[in-house]
């Protein structure tokens, strides 16, 4: 019996891509409805009244919220394949690195995308040893996960898509294949894996998408 | 099961958060306490990264983040005191408001314990929003796991004495029995609980602690002046 299951988000939000590439490795049906982030629904303001954000999965009417805590719920309703190791360990590791990836790697890549000149340059060191502890993370491993994508991969793969289009707005490379040998691979093997391949939003409209964002955070800057 | 091991302090409710899971399971535990000031070389081994508090060590192996160690201590000693709810949704609601509590109802207390002037009344109205929020949430139910206390309970606790501490740090009333009347209620119940009550350090200690805390930033904000 198909399962009653929507996800609300937006054609590019990176957090809803979570839910995505979660949904599509455990071959879930679902469907789609689109937000507009300027002109929210009354659905969403109803669903998520606390934040007001996307993603949202509604799973037979009922909202789950905050994509790793949806990533989480998908990983306990439906178990197979399983995004989260099972020993308790391995499993608090995959939580710290997720939540790593949002307080430290993206706010400060955000940092470096968003500035230029000397605050560009003063965001960049921070972000670098930052990715060093991912680096490290990936030895020995194809994936965050071990031998397939995990709940950490899928936390992080925003870079899987992303990082490629900062690089070619900004003109500047934030994941050089020297510096960081195994991220490197780690990307492109995220980004190409045929299950998460087919979910990456048109790659001209995000360049286009944000590009514009640059520009405001430029002009707004003192 | 191994020794375990709490590096942290007991005025820091995080590090409170992780005794009292311990406690309700019945686990023995040894606090290594730390100095935030002078952080020793065994807490920046256990946590590089973030070089904070709690730490907690089992069979060598450090587990950090409060959040994370509550899941973590459920998971091992599974059998006694389940702290997260069975049914997954309920699972999700409540990770839901834990990341509510810590970036939202910790976030903005501490942000009115710290404004000045015009900004502090701002910064209050922000704090009191996100309790009206947890007051809506424990509507009907003796504690947020339900008739016991559980997960979110343990997250929430800090409200029971370190939110009255930054009150009373920041000049403040965030938590007042007639705006919040079920939550001012929910504290009365909670501190009163054996295992949450041993772990509570003296009030005046958790003062100390953000008082010191608020001290040490006002001193670093006037030297970039």
């Amino acid at each position: 019996m198909a399962e009653d299951l929507k996800l609300m988000r937006t054609w590019s939000s990176p957090y809803a891509l979570r839910v995505v590439h979660a949904l599509k490795i455990k071959g879930l049906e679902y469907e789609t409805v689109l937000e507009d982030m300027t002109k929210k629904s009354a659905s969403l303001l109803e669903y998520n009244p606390v934040h007001k954000k996307v993603p949202v999965l509604l799973h037979n009417g009922r909202p789950v919220c905050e994509s790793l805590v949806i990533l989480e719920y998908i990983d306990d309703v439906w178990k197979q394949p399983p995004l989260l190791p099972q020993d308790p360990n391995e499993k608090a590791m995959a939580r710290f690195w997720a939540n790593f990836g949002d307080d430290k790697v993206m706010p400060l890549t955000w940092r470096v995308f968003t500035s230029e000149g000397k605050d560009q340059e003063e965001a960049i060191g921070p972000m670098m040893e930052n990715l060093k502890f991912l680096e490290e993370q990936l030895k020995g491993k194809s994936f965050f996960g071990g031998e397939a994508i995990g709940y950490t991969d899928i936390a992080f793969g925003w870079m899987g898509n992303l990082i490629s289009i900062l690089e070619e707005i900004i003109d500047l490379k934030l994941v050089d294949e020297e510096k960081f040998p195994l991220l490197s691979v780690w990307i492109n093997k995220f980004s190409d894996d045929p299950v998460i391949k087919e979910c990456w939003p048109p790659r001209d409209k995000m360049v286009e998408k944000f590009k514009v964002i640059r520009e405001r955070y430029l002009k707004q800057a003192p | 099961m191994g020794g375990v091991k709490v590096l942290g302090l007991n005025s820091s409710f995080p590090c409170v958060r992780v005794l009292w899971a311990l406690k309700l399971k019945g686990v023995n535990y040894e606090i290594v306490e730390e100095n935030l000031l002078n952080k020793s070389p065994l807490l920046l081994q256990m946590n590089p990264i973030h070089k904070k508090v709690p730490v907690l060590i089992h069979k060598d192996k450090p587990i950090v983040e409060s959040l994370l160690i509550l899941e973590y201590i459920d998971e091992v000693w599974k059998t006694t005191y389940p702290l997260m709810p069975e049914d997954p949704y309920d699972c999700s609601m409540a990770r839901f408001w834990a990341k509510f509590v810590d970036e939202k109802v910790v976030v903005t207390a501490f942000e009115a314990m710290k404004s000045e002037g015009e900004g502090k009344e701002v910064a209050i109205v922000a704090a009191k929003e996100t309790l009206e929020l947890l007051e809506k949430q424990i509507e009907g139910k003796k504690f947020f796991g339900g008739d016991e206390i559980g997960y979110l309970d343990l997250v929430v606790g800090w409200i029971c004495l370190w939110l009255p501490a930054i009150e009373q740090v920041g000049g403040m009333k965030l938590l007042d029995s007639s705006t919040f009347p079920l939550l001012y209620q929910w504290t009365q119940c909670f501190v009163h609980i054996p295992a949450i009550h041993e772990c509570l350090p003296p009030r005046e200690k958790a003062v100390d602690y953000f008082q010191t805390g608020l001290n040490y930033l006002r001193s670093l904000d006037a030297s970039k002046k």
